[in-house]
């Protein structure tokens, strides 16, 4: 199903079957040029596959915005050993629920994207790693792949056309880290979800010690457009080096809040008020989180801004997941940041110092600004902590909770001045912050 | 030596083999970069982050204990930077840490706390309410106290890489994550203590050493532990004439960290209440104490009476005693009482492996060649029970060389996880089970080859003549039990072979006959416990035991001498790969004589001259007369290990091999002795249960 009414100025790829009638049967799938791109991708060599995703300039949908062709060209694709595609549907990013909907409203999309990725790489077996919140999205990804398997679309000799390949959900367990690429590994190997060592990276050294391409569901969903319309259009869609869609999932202080595909590099002042209505009650615009929980916070002076990868790193922030949040004027940025570290220090999987004591000290003292019982020299602290934090850790967690603080206590340092000496909160009457 | 690849750590310049860490690169020049999780041998878990460094040309610091030495790369371990960075670590590794270090076991020689001398700040800006969690017990040995725990991970290492046990884990998320034993809220495992020891912080500690003092109340004796053959070096940490804990926290000694269960904490029989403190000398049918004067008068005596009468002299020895003591029992034995009635345990047949590899150079393994060597095959012995040292250079050799491991034994061992393969056998069938292996084990480029009990005689010789065979070098270890079992055997407490397997005159009676002479007049038994297992014969026979307890054999001496054990005196003892290593005295026991000095007295008082009864001047006379053992003295003096020469020459056959019996000893067990300590009793684990997950 669908949340929100769908804006007449998304640009429609990867969501263009959101509200047909059972738009996640195969039937409505075939219906609609559904695993054209497979027949095509058959017909090509796997070089020119990979070659088309780089034309698309489709960069990873999970965060970090790696370049998906080049992440593909790097699976040794000679290697005597088995390769794997695996999915990472572990969406767990505050303010991002975007892959929840492809895999509700189309999943057999993901399917094709895993079978085109899997013919690139070499590979036979696909795993799609759901978060385990997202219990019945497994049964919905289990329908179709049960449903691709009884229609010759996933097992032996799909289609006639002589490839192999099978598809499996494995459930996540709950812990945030498990969405990063290497924690997901050890977790699908049955171990306790913690980061591996970098290098070797998965595509050499993965799952099983077998090369492994990751790829995000928004990532994979996009590939059979690519592939039937050509990596060129897609490419099209966005500025430089940034093509195709996102789903923007805009969420916070605004009149219509939901999940919207936009090209890549739509505005965020529009995204605001001509995508989400503008703000609620017609408050001011104070924040904007852009891409999820990790990513540096926007002053409203700065959201006239390109949401591209390479515009938002200029300003020191991040496109990420696509979890774009909008706070307004009424919005306590201590209570912000105490309900981002809140997440952080819960979800910290502990292996590193820096990331299990920087999160845990940082709560307690934003917990303890926030009841009144901070004192100046906090303020500066909570810099100093976060950027002994910053750079690091382990994996990216860390970082990831240390750079929201970070622009929240340079941006907004007179919310903390404000708690300062027991002095209450100056936003005790407006509603909590929301997140999803 | 082209292939060094060039680097500069703090301008200077270093050369350092591909794939060296930047962290021991930096060793070679003497910059220590700091860290907690690092430790070598381990793998990296780059967990800790205080070994972040700054390289040139990359943008972030770096983790020096995962970076790897590249050409043309500067490093730099002492820049603002990288000083801020160790700060804000410590700082936040502090933040849950009790700080309770007055109290603290680890107070004193904890790394977190010299690291925060050397690195951390003065004072603490956490104003927090610290997380607590409290302590645990996980087995007799350990106890854990999460709070201090910094998480470094190594003990989870230790225990999962180092002995292929692993027992501990991670629980929990954040900074509620926790160590955690294997079987929900106690551990069943080797109970060695290698995670306590490992441990940087005060946070895995042990149940004999807790609380009972502060490291610097104490001297430390660096000696070797009395229970199995393998000659473990230990740290025997001595208050007040008390030993309070065993460790090898400096690394040195042919086992480097490794101690097992009996060498960190079996060394508490010493303090036993059972002990014996004074000589006893059988009046009116009962046991009496008198006086050391008392007793030898009385056993000198005897001696000399039966001596006068021609009578009939038999004298066992130990697997524990010192060389020294060995060699001048022996000497006593043969020159004094003017018997060759003499033996003792054997538990391995070392005597037919000299034989079998008489002439050939580079034959018997040592210690370091189990960890060294290509290929091991492991033949009829469980050795992660009964040489667990053996066991833990085989897996470190398979972990750091990728050896090939190799098994042929009557049931499953931890090597079968190792090996590239496995035959269970059945007694009688090892050798045709090893046989084959032959092909694949000519692929080898070398290999050890480590047996049992189960191989003896004629056996040995065919063994020994398939590795032959196999046109590869080979090198051999015969296992036997006890601290010197092998050093009992080299000094010739044997009834047909002197010191140095050198044959002597008359064949005299062996072990079980002689317990099975109805005619013997006297028995001395010296540190063993015959009547265990078998009963006297001779029930008029005059017994004199010198022991350190009141064991079976003791209770029906007619005189016991109060013995020192290995822990209380000097000498030298050879372990089961024909190391010599020297015992240092840690301390006294009131009341005891070490049996060297026994022999001695009983000697003088005999009127008999047979040399000075001091460890050196008998070291000084073996050295010069037993084959094998002409080794350099600068390596036993200072504490190294010195391997024996082989006997070049033919050994003459009269072993018996129906008399070698290893006594099948657990890590939980150590003979006679093992009853008398309290930790070793006390554990409660089924040795052996812990093979789980091994298909036989």
């Amino acid at each position: 199903m669908l949340y929100n009414e769908p804006s007449p100025l998304e640009v429609k790829i990867v969501t263009k079957r959101f509200g047909l009638p059972n738009s996640a049967s195969l039937d409505t799938y075939l219906a609609t040029e559904g695993f054209k791109a497979f027949r095509k991708a058959m017909e090509m060599s796997p070089e020119q596959i990979i070659e088309e995703v780089k034309v698309s300039a489709l960069r990873g949908r999970g965060g970090a915005g790696f370049p998906a062709g080049l992440k593909w060209s790097f699976v040794p694709r000679t290697s005597p050993k088995p390769k794997y595609v695996i999915i990472n549907a572990d969406e767990s990013e505050p303010g991002t629920c975007k892959d929840r909907l492809l895999m509700e409203n189309d999943p057999h999309q993901l399917l094709e994207g895993i079978l085109i990725a899997g013919r690139a790489i070499g590979a036979h077996k696909g795993y799609i790693y759901i978060r385990g919140e997202y219990r019945y999205l497994i049964e919905v990804m289990d329908r179709a792949i049960a449903e691709a398997y009884s229609r010759g679309y996933l097992g032996k000799n799909i289609q006639g056309t002589g490839f192999d390949f099978d598809i499996y959900t494995h459930s996540g367990a709950g812990a945030y880290e498990c969405g990063e690429e290497t924690a997901l590994l050890d977790s699908i190997e049955g171990k306790r979800g913690i980061p591996r060592m970098k290098p070797p990276f998965p595509a050499v050294v993965g799952a099983w010690q077998s090369p492994t391409l990751i790829n995000n569901v928004e990532t994979l969903s996009s590939v059979p457009a690519i592939i039937r319309d050509g990596g060129a259009a897609f490419a099209a869609l966005g500025p430089p080096k940034n093509g195709g869609t996102r789903m923007i999932c805009l969420s916070g202080h605004i009149n219509k809040p939901g999940v919207y595909e936009l090209p890549v590099g739509f505005n965020l002042l529009r995204m605001i008020y001509e995508v989400g209505g503008g703000m609620r009650n017609g408050k001011k615009l104070k924040a904007v989180v852009p891409g999820g929980s990790s990513c540096p916070l926007l002053k409203a002076e700065e959201c006239d801004i390109s949401m591209d990868f390479d515009s938002l790193a200029k300003v020191k922030s991040m496109l990420g997941s696509g979890g774009t949040v909008i706070l307004d004027e009424d919005t306590c940025m201590v209570r912000f940041a105490l309900r981002i570290m809140k997440f952080y220090a819960h979800e910290s999987c502990g292996w590193c110092i820096p990331c299990r004591e920087g999160t845990t000290w940082l709560k307690k003292m934003l917990q303890r600004i926030n009841d009144g019982g901070g004192q100046k020299s906090d303020i500066s602290l909570l810099g100093e902590l976060s950027n002994n934090m910053l750079g690091r850790t382990f994996c990216a967690l860390g970082d990831a909770a240390a750079m929201p603080t970070i622009s929240i206590v340079e941006k907004w340092p007179e919310d903390f001045e404000a708690h300062m000496n027991g002095r209450s909160c100056p936003y005790a009457h407006a509603a909590e912050p929301v997140l999803a | 030596m082209s292939d060094l690849i060039n680097l500069t750590i703090d301008g200077k310049p270093v050369q350092a083999a591909p794939g060296t860490l930047v962290i021991n690169a930096a060793k070679q020049v003497g910059i220590e970069i700091p860290s907690f999780c690092y430790y070598d041998g381990l793998p990296s878990v780059a967990a800790c982050r205080m070994c972040l460094v700054d390289v040139e040309k990359t943008p972030k610091l770096q983790v020096a204990c995962t970076l790897p030495v590249a050409e043309g790369m500067v490093v730099r371990t002492e820049t603002p930077t990288v000083r801020e960075a160790r700060k804000g670590t410590i700082e936040f590794l502090l933040t849950n840490h009790p700080l309770d270090c007055p109290v603290c076991d680890k107070g004193g020689e904890c790394e977190l706390q010299d690291m925060t001398f050397r690195y951390g700040a003065g004072e603490s800006r956490f104003v927090e309410q610290k997380l607590h969690v409290d302590e645990q017990q996980w087995s007799p040995v350990v106890f854990f106290d999460a709070p201090r725990c910094i998480l470094c991970y190594r003990c989870v290492r230790v225990c999962d890489d180092g002995m292929g046990v692993n027992a501990l884990g991670v629980i929990n998320r954040g900074a509620h994550a926790e160590i955690a034993p294997n079987h929900f809220d106690h551990l069943e495992c080797d109970e060695c203590g290698m995670c306590i020891d490992i441990c940087p912080v005060g946070a895995l500690t042990s149940g004999m050493y807790r609380y009972k003092t502060r490291p610097w109340e104490m001297h430390h004796v660096g000696t070797i532990c009395t229970h199995c053959s393998n000659g473990c070096k230990t740290t025997l940490g001595i208050r007040n004439n008390e030993i309070i804990r065993g460790n090898n926290r400096d690394h040195s000694g042919i086992n480097g960290e490794f101690l097992c269960i009996k060498g960190r904490y079996a060394f508490d029989f010493v303090h036993s209440p059972e002990r014996l403190q004074s000589p006893l000398l059988r009046k009116n049918g009962s046991l009496e104490p008198v006086s050391w004067a008392e007793a030898l008068t009385a056993v000198a005596a005897k001696f000399k009476e039966v001596r006068a009468r021609n009578g009939k002299f038999a004298v066992i020895g130990s697997n524990h005693t010192t060389n020294e003591e060995n060699y001048y029992l022996q000497k006593f034995a043969r020159e004094a009482l003017g018997t060759a009635n003499i033996d003792h345990h054997h538990t391995g047949d070392v005597a037919t492996l000299l034989d079998a590899v008489s002439g050939k150079t580079g034959a018997l393994a040592t210690t370091a060649d189990l960890y060294h060597r290509k290929a091991i095959l492991v033949v009829s012995s469980d050795l992660s029970q009964q040489h667990p040292f053996l066991s833990f250079q085989i897996r470190a050799n398979v972990r750091h060389h990728e050896a090939h491991v190799y098994t042929v034994t009557p049931g499953p061992v931890r090597e079968q996880k190792q090996a590239v393969r496995s035959i269970i056998t059945v007694p009688g069938q090892e050798l045709a089970d090893v046989e084959s292996l032959r092909d694949q084990l000519k692929t080898e480029p070398e290999l050890v080859i480590v047996f049992g009990d189960a191989i003896k005689g004629d056996a040995v010789h065919q063994l020994v003549a398939f590795g032959d065979s196999l046109g590869i070098p080979v090198k051999y270890v015969c296992l036997v039990d006890y601290s010197n079992s092998r050093g009992a055997a080299d000094m010739g407490l044997s009834p047909q072979l002197g010191p140095g397997y050198r044959p002597v005159g008359a064949t005299g009676l062996a072990y079980d006959e002689i317990l099975a002479a109805a005619d013997l007049d006297v028995l001395w038994v010296v540190g063993a416990n015959p009547l265990k297992r078998a009963s006297l014969a001779a029930t008029g026979a005059f017994v004199v035991v010198n022991e350190m307890f009141l064991t079976e054999t003791a209770q029906r001496a007619d005189v016991v001498f109060p013995a020192a054990s290995a822990y209380e005196k000097n000498g030298t003892v050879t372990n089961v790969c024909g190391e010599v290593q020297r015992l240092k005295a840690g301390l006294q026991v009131m009341g005891t004589k070490p049996d060297l000095e026994i022999v001695g007295l009983i000697a003088k008082e005999m009127g008999i001259n047979i040399g000075i009864w001091s460890s050196d001047k008998v070291f000084d006379e073996i050295r010069a007369g037993v084959h094998g053992y002409n080794i350099p003295l600068p390596i036993v003096a200072t504490g190294g290990a010195a391997q024996t020469t082989p006997v070049n020459g033919h050994v003459p056959p009269g072993s018996r091999p129906d008399l070698i019996q290893s006594s099948r000893d657990t890590l939980f067990t150590s003979g006679s002795l093992g009853r008398y300590s309290k930790t070793l009793s006390s554990v409660l684990e089924a040795p052996g249960a812990l093979y789980s997950g091994i298909r036989p």
